[in-house]
């Protein structure tokens, strides 16, 4: 029983971690059909700052509220260079796909020697309140505290997208231009206002999966962002283009069958289930369990 | 109508699109007032033509000629500023957002700067206020159509483009778009692409009739439809006594909607037709 319940949370941990990948990811897909590969960059881009933050920056620290200042400013990095990519390299590309796929497989590539040549190869140790590395008992299992903070922290911002979805006017935007993004011009709407937004949010998002699997894992590496982002994509693809919602129930569904498989199973057999559950989905249903509607 | 200054003129408009020659120079201007119809058989690139007017050419389509509205030339300007200067769209097939509902799709269609008239959408279209709360995918096709041009006639235009609004639709639905389109071009300029020559009758001052990608005649739009012979060998079709396209003057009453030119329209009609029920 507490195996299942430990399994279970450590899933969910896990599911947190790619959603919050992924939702970003969904967005700026379903919204301005930009497969963006260097999405992974964002999450690096977080975990660097927040770690740099955390050793350099006045106020800032490994615990209590310097900690949380940290994370602010590994976020902010994440959407300050969401932001930067979409203005600079993405805009000028606008439905030239291949370019697009060149020029952001280009960036994460340059982004990872970069981080490499500033800081090492070498995994970091990465900044934690002491209480994330404690566990808490829950049913009898002993969950570790920090996927427990990564569950939270998933949930807060699945309920903030959604609420900025259905209730501001960008939000109308967005869930309108996922839809059919030239009739949102048509209504007099400068629809690449919200591109930049969403690829914003969406860097915020993985700067946040950054800030806290570093906290998760102990540690802080360059190559982290590439090796999530393949299980983000995979997230995207079974909850639908565009819908956070789906991607939200896909990356529990990825989560809990990776953590169940590779405990039950041979370890990498989870990896496999997850390709496996990917075709399925797609033969099945093509479009995603969500469609291409950024609520439902 | 030419003596006036046109809202809108189009010069030697020509638009490429994956490789095809689709308008080849094609040069009109649009009344400053009432209902100016862009006609032509199916395919000939009535669309194409609006398309072009708003900016919407696909990527990779070639467009030359100059477009201009007043004395600014819209060539070049992104279309969602075109929007917001008062050039408003109803495309064909409506093209509402399926997945949101009728007051997000009308919120939405609120434009930046402007008071939206919700009073004026409201009063021609009483259905989308009861049903404001329902997805626009879930509305039959002539809400759909209501809701398309509700959400332009949101915000005050200069000049609207309307693309076969009656498509598809019920003879008793085609009736209420045309009125509500007829009350409108009281007030606001309409270039109106449309198939359905009862509601062209009703509402068209002029007309401009495109042929193999150029513009085949042009004139009052009375005079184009008295000679059944010009009409017929211009858009294929014959203009009395076609069941499917019936045929009918405004009735009396409708005076006051109608534009300036109308009204001696000499053609006979049966008084049931489909538009001229009131
Ligand atoms: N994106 C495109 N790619 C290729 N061909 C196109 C494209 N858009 C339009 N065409 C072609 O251009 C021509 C004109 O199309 P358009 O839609 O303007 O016609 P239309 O006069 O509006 O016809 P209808 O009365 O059927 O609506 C057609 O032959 C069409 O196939
Ligand atoms: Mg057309």
């Amino acid at each position: 029983m507490s195996t299942i319940v430990l399994l279970t949370l450590t899933g969910l941990g896990l599911a947190a971690l790619y959603f919050l990948v992924a939702s970003g990811l969904s967005l700026v897909f379903g919204l301005a059909d930009v497969l963006n590969f260097a999405h992974g960059l964002f999450l690096s881009v977080g975990a660097y700052a927040t770690w740099w933050a955390a050793g350099n920056l006045p106020g800032a620290g490994p615990s209590g509220f310097g900690f949380v200042l940290a994370v602010a400013f590994g976020v902010a990095a994440g959407a300050v260079v969401g932001m930067a990519v979409e203005l600079v390299m993405i805009r000028p590309l606008y439905s030239r796909t291949i370019e697009q796929v060149l020029v952001t497989v280009g960036l994460s590539l340059a982004g990872v020697a970069l981080l490499q040549a500033t800081w090492g190869a070498d995994p970091r140790p990465f900044p934690r309140p002491d209480w994330t590395q404690r566990v808490t008992s829950v049913l009898g299992a002993k969950v570790p505290n920090s996927g427990i903070l990564l569950i939270l922290a998933a949930a807060l911002v699945l309920a903030a997208l959604l609420g900025f979805l259905r209730y501001t006017r960008y939000g109308l935007v967005i869930r309108a231009g996922v839809e059919n993004r030239e009739m949102v011009t048509a209504l007099g709407i400068d629809v690449r206002k919200a591109f930049t937004l969403v690829f914003a949010i969406g860097g915020a998002a993985a700067a946040l999966a950054g800030a806290l699997g570093g906290v998760y894992f102990g540690s802080v590496s360059p190559s982290q962002g590439g090796s999530l982002l393949i299980f983000a994509f995979i997230v995207v693809v079974i909850g639908g283009m565009g819908s956070v919602v789906g991607s939200a129930y896909a990356a529990v569904a990825v989560g809990l069958l990776q953590q169940f498989v590779n405990y039950y199973g041979t370890s990498g057999a989870g990896d496999i289930c997850v390709v496996a559950l990917l075709a399925i989905v797609l033969l099945l249903r093509p479009q995603g369990i969500a469609g291409r509607a950024a609520t439902t | 109508m030419s003596e006036v200054v046109p809202i809108l003129a189009v010069a030697e408009l020509s638009v490429r699109i994956a490789g095809l020659h689709i308008l080849q120079g094609v040069s009109f201007t649009v009344a400053p007032s009432g209902v100016t119809v862009l006609l032509g058989r199916n395919g000939v690139g009535k669309t194409t033509t609006l398309r072009a007017i708003l900016g919407l050419t696909p990527r990779g389509g070639e467009v030359r000629g100059t477009v201009r509205m007043g004395d600014r030339s819209l060539a070049g300007e992104p279309t969602h500023r075109l929007v917001r200067d008062g050039l408003g769209y109803v495309p064909e097939d409506r093209c509402v957002f399926a997945g949101l509902t009728v007051t997000e799709n009308l919120r939405l269609a609120e434009r930046r700067g402007g008071s939206p008239a919700y009073d004026r959408v409201f009063e021609l279209f009483p259905e989308l206020k009861r049903r404001g709360r329902q997805r626009a995918g879930s509305l039959s096709g002539g809400q759909q159509q209501m809701l398309a041009i509700g959400r332009v006639l949101l915000n005050d235009n200069r000049l609207l483009l309307v693309d076969e609004p009656t498509k598809g639709l019920a003879p008793k639905v085609v009736t209420e778009v045309a009125e509500v389109l007829e009350r409108v071009a009281v007030a606001v300029p309409v270039l109106l692409v449309e198939q359905n020559l009862a509601v062209v009758r009703r509402l068209a001052s002029d007309a401009v009739v495109l042929a193999a990608g150029r513009v085949a005649w042009s004139g009052a739009a009375d005079e184009l439809l008295r000679e059944a012979e010009l009409t017929r060998s211009l858009l294929g079709v014959g203009v009395a006594g076609e069941s499917h396209v019936p045929l009918s003057t405004p009735a009396p009453g409708s005076a006051a909607l109608s534009s300036p030119t109308d009204g001696s329209v000499p053609v006979s009609s049966s008084s049931d037709a489909e538009v001229a029920g009131r």
